[in-house]
C-alpha cells in the first residue's frame, strides 16, 4: 500500500505520510485495524493542528460511512453512521421541517463539514454551550469497534466508563461506528439575530450578562485594537426564531471556492489590520434585530470553499483557550495584549463564555469560563514564539487549550491544564495513536514537539 | 413519484444516485448480491425521503434469474420508470491475459449480464411505452488499451449494444442512455493512486446520472471534459497510440 502525503489538518502546517484506508460498509472496519503501525480514525480533517494525523501509521477514512440508520421524526432521534456530516443531518432536517415542528442539532460548531464521529471526539461546543453544553451531552449512545474487533455499544449506562472516555477522546479510544443523537425540537429554521458593536472587554461581559434568553452568543474581536478599547468587538446573539415562514432553502454548497494556495503576502499585518478596522465600523452602532437564515449565524466561513487555503502553503495555526472566570479578568486581556503586541494577527478572533453544563467527557475541553479562539498565520519561529506566550498566560490562570485545534503544546502544558488525563490514558486502545497524542503523553518537560515537525 | 429500480445498488455510484432519487421521494427497487450490505443501504434510502424501499439479493452474473428479478421489479413497484445498471468488476487485466476462463467471466459480468438485463428491462419498458434505462459503461470501452482491454471490451460491447437498443425502443418512446465515467474515487479504484483534476467524486458522477436518467441521452460522458479526452484518445493514429503506455 503506498503511503500519501495528501491528508492534512485543516491549518495545513503539518505535513506527514500515512497509509489510508477506507471502509465504504461498517463490516470491512474490523480487517482495516490489522497491521502493525498504529491507527486513527479521521473525519472531514477539520481539525486544525495534528490530533487527527498518525504518521507514519495508519488513517482510517470514515467517508465511506456516511448512512443514516434510523430517522424516529416524533421523537427527534437519529441514529447514523459515524462518517455522516451534520451537513448531511441538516439537509435531511431541512426536507423534514414543518410550519410550528422542526428539529435542529442540538449543538454545532463553526463549520457544518464535520462529522458525527469527529463532533464526539472533540466533544465539539457552539455558540449555545452555556444552555446545552457539548455535543456529548445530546449523545444517547454509540457503537465502538475496538482493536481486538469487539464492538462495544457505549451509552450513560452501558460500558459507561468508555462512553465517558470516548466523548472528547481525540479518536483514541477505539472507532466510533455509529451514534444515536437526540436532536432539539425548534420553533422554525430561521433565527432571530442581533450584532450589537461594543467598546471594550467590560462591555463584552456586560453584554454577556444581559443576554440570558438567547440561546446562542458570541463575539468577534478586533485584535488590533489596544488600550481602552482592548477587546472590542461585534457581541452576536441568536435564537430560533418563532415564524410560521417557510423553511430557507439548505445551502449544499459553497458559493466560492478557494481552488489553491494564496501567495503568502496576501494576509499581512495590513491586510488583516484594515480588514478588522473595517468589519468593526461596518456593524451598526445601535442594535438591528432581523429574522434570516441559519446558515451565516452558524457557519459564516461554510460559504467559501477551502478558505484555509488562504493562508497559503505554509498555513496556519488556530489558537483556542480556555480560562476560568476568576482568571479572565486579567488572562484575556493580557492574551489579546500579547496578540496585539505582535501586529501579525489574526483576522478571526473569536470570544465566548462558556458555561457550567457538566459534559459526560472526560477529556472534554470546555470548562466553565471564557474562551478565546484566533487565526494566525504560520510564520516559523515567530508564531511559535507567540504561541508559547499564550500557553504560559493561559496555563498561569488555570486554563487550558483544545486539542482540537493544537498542533504544538508542549507536554507540560497540556498534562496541568488536563489533570485527569493519566485515568483518562488507561481507556486509550492500544493499538490506537495520533501525532498529538504521542506528543502530549511524553513525560512533562521532554523537549519534544510531535513527530510532525511543523514546517 | 418516479419508481426507480437499480441493479448492483450497492456499488458507491449507484449509492450515490440512489440518493438522488430518495431525496425526490421516489419508490426504489434495490437488487445486489450481498443481503446485509443491501439492507443499510435500504435504510439509509429510507431516512433520506424514498416513498418506499424494496429489495432483492441475487449474484447478477447468473442471468438465469434476470427474467425473475425484472418481473419482481415491476411487480414491486407497480410500472418502472427508470432503470439503472451499474454492476460490475475491474478484474486483474494480467489474470485475464494468462487464463481465458477469467477472462470469460470479466465478460460475463461486465457485458453478458448487463445485456441481458437490458433486453429483460427493454421488453418491459416497450411493453409500457415509457421509461428510461440507463447503463454505466465506461471510457475504457472507447479504445481498446493493453492496461485493460478485458475490461474495456465489455464496456465498448455496451456501447454497440446500447446504440442498437435505443435505436429500437425509441419507437416506443423508451430511452436508452450509455453512462460513461471516467476515474472515480470508489471502492472499485481503491488500490489506484488518487489526486489531480481527473478524479470525480460518486457524488458528482452521480449527478449527471440522476439528471440523464430524466432526460435520456445516447452517450453521457461524466464529468464532462471525458467526451473531448476520448475524443482526441479514439483519433490518435495507431502508430502514435501504441507508443503510449496507457
Ligand atoms: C471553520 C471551523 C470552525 C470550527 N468551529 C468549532 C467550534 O465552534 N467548536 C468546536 O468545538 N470546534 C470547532 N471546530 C473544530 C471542529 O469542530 C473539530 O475539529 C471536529 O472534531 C472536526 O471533525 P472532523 O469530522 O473534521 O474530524 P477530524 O478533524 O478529521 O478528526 C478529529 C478527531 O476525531 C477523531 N475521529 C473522527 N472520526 C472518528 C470516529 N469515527 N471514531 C473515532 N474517532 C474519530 C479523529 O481521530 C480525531 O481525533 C471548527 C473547525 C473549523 C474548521
Ligand atoms: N470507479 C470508476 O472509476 C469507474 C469508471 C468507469 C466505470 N465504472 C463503472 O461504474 C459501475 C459502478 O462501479 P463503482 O465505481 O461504483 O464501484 P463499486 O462500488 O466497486 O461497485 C461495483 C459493484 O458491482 C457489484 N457487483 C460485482 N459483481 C457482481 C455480481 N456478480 N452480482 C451483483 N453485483 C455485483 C459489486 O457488489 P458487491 O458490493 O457485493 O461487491 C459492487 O457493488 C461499474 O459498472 C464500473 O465498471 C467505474
Amino acid at each position: 500500500m503506498a503511503l500519501r502525503d495528501d491528508m492534512l489538518s485543516w491549518g495545513r502546517a503539518h505535513r506527514a505520510l500515512h497509509e489510508v484506508r477506507r471502509p465504504g460498509f461498517a463490516e470491512e472496519a474490523p480487517a482495516m485495524l490489522g497491521g502493525q503501525a498504529p491507527v486513527l480514525a479521521y473525519g472531514m480533517g477539520r481539525s486544525y493542528g495534528d490530533s487527527c494525523l498518525n504518521p507514519g501509521g495508519t488513517l482510517l477514512d470514515m467517508r465511506g460511512l456516511d448512512r443514516w440508520i434510523a430517522f424516529d421524526q416524533e421523537a427527534g432521534l437519529i441514529e447514523v453512521e459515524a462518517g455522516l456530516t451534520l451537513a448531511d443531518i441538516l439537509e435531511q432536517l431541512h426536507r423534514v421541517a414543518a410550519p410550528g415542528r422542526c428539529w435542529f442539532l442540538p449543538v454545532t460548531p463553526g463549520t457544518k463539514f464535520v462529522t458525527v464521529g469527529g463532533a464526539i471526539a472533540n466533544d465539539v461546543h457552539g455558540k449555545n454551550h452555556h444552555t446545552a453544553g457539548c455535543f456529548g451531552h445530546h449523545l444517547i449512545s454509540f457503537r465502538l469497534l475496538r482493536s481486538g474487533g469487539t464492538v462495544r455499544r457505549c451509552s450513560p449506562t452501558e460500558n459507561a466508563d468508555l462512553f465517558a472516555a470516548t466523548i472528547g477522546g481525540l479518536g483514541l479510544t477505539g472507532l466510533i461506528l455509529s451514534a444515536t443523537i437526540q436532536l432539539k425540537p425548534v420553533p422554525s429554521l430561521w433565527m432571530e439575530v442581533e450584532d450589537i458593536r461594543y467598546r471594550d472587554l467590560h462591555a463584552f461581559h456586560a453584554l454577556t450578562a444581559e443576554s440570558a434568553d438567547w440561546d446562542y452568543t458570541v463575539a468577534w474581536v478586533d485584535c488590533l485594537a489596544g488600550g481602552a478599547e482592548l477587546g472590542r468587538g461585534i457581541f452576536t446573539r441568536a435564537r430560533h426564531a418563532v415564524t410560521d415562514r417557510a423553511p430557507p432553502p439548505p445551502r449544499l454548497a459553497p458559493r466560492l471556492s478557494m481552488p489553491m494556495d494564496a501567495p503568502g503576502f496576501l494576509l499581512n499585518g495590513m491586510t488583516v489590520g484594515a480588514f478588522n478596522a473595517l468589519y468593526w465600523r461596518r456593524a451598526p452602532e445601535r442594535p438591528i434585530r432581523r429574522i434570516g437564515p441559519y446558515e451565516p449565524v452558524f457557519y459564516p466561513l461554510d460559504a467559501i470553499r477551502g478558505w484555509n487555503r488562504l493562508y497559503g502553503v505554509a498555513g496556519f495555526y488556530q489558537y483556542q483557550c480556555v480560562v476560568p472566570h476568576a482568571a479572565s479578568a486579567e488572562a484575556v486581556p493580557a492574551l489579546l495584549r500579547a496578540v496585539a503586541e505582535a501586529r501579525d494577527a489574526s483576522f478571526l478572533a473569536v470570544l465566548k463564555t462558556l458555561g457550567d453544563v457538566r459534559s459526560p467527557g472526560m477529556l472534554s475541553f470546555p470548562m466553565p469560563g471564557v474562551t478565546l479562539a484566533l487565526d494566525l498565520p504560520n510564520r516559523g519561529t515567530r508564531t511559535h514564539d507567540l504561541l508559547n506566550r499564550l500557553d504560559a498566560i493561559t496555563a498561569g490562570a488555570g486554563g487550558r487549550i483544545y486539542p482540537a485545534k493544537d498542533g504544538r503544546v508542549s507536554p507540560g502544558d497540556f498534562q496541568r491544564g488536563f489533570p485527569n488525563w493519566r485515568d483518562f490514558a488507561r481507556h486509550v486502545d492500544p493499538h490506537f495513536s495520533s501525532s498529538f497524542w504521542r506528543r502530549v503523553s511524553a513525560p512533562a518537560g521532554h523537549p519534544t514537539r510531535g513527530d510532525v515537525a511543523p514546517c | 413519484m418516479l419508481k426507480v429500480a437499480i441493479f448492483g445498488a450497492t456499488s458507491a455510484i449507484a449509492q450515490a444516485v440512489a440518493r438522488r432519487f430518495a431525496g425526490e421521494g421516489a419508490r426504489l427497487f434495490l437488487v445486489a448480491r450481498d443481503a446485509a450490505r443491501l439492507e443499510v443501504v435500504a435504510a439509509d434510502l429510507r431516512a433520506r425521503g424514498a416513498a418506499s424501499v424494496e429489495t432483492a439479493t441475487a449474484d447478477l452474473a447468473e442471468t438465469g434469474g434476470h427474467a425473475a428479478l425484472v418481473e419482481h421489479a415491476r411487480l414491486a413497484l407497480d410500472g418502472l420508470d427508470a432503470a439503472l445498471i451499474a454492476h460490475g468488476t475491474l478484474g486483474d487485466q494480467k489474470a485475464g491475459e494468462a487464463d481465458a476462463g477469467a477472462m470469460l467471466r470479466e465478460l460475463g459480468v461486465n457485458f453478458l449480464s448487463p445485456a441481458s438485463l437490458l433486453t429483460h428491462l427493454g421488453n418491459l419498458m416497450e411493453a409500457q411505452r415509457h421509461g428510461s434505462l440507463a447503463v454505466i459503461g465506461s471510457v475504457a470501452g472507447d479504445r481498446g488499451r493493453a492496461s485493460n482491454y478485458v475490461y474495456g471490451s465489455a464496456k465498448g460491447g455496451l456501447r454497440v449494444f446500447t446504440q442498437g437498443l435505443r435505436h429500437r425502443l425509441g419507437r416506443a418512446g423508451v430511452a436508452v442512455t450509455l453512462v460513461q465515467p471516467g476515474f472515480v474515487d470508489t471502492p472499485m479504484t481503491a488500490a489506484i493512486p488518487k489526486g489531480g483534476p481527473l478524479w470525480a467524486t460518486p457524488d458528482r458522477v452521480a449527478a449527471d446520472i440522476h439528471r440523464a436518467m430524466k432526460t435520456g441521452p445516447a452517450i453521457l460522458y461524466t464529468p464532462w471534459f471525458w467526451r473531448y479526452v476520448m475524443l482526441i484518445i479514439r483519433l490518435l493514429p495507431d502508430f502514435v497510440f501504441k507508443r503510449l503506455k496507457l
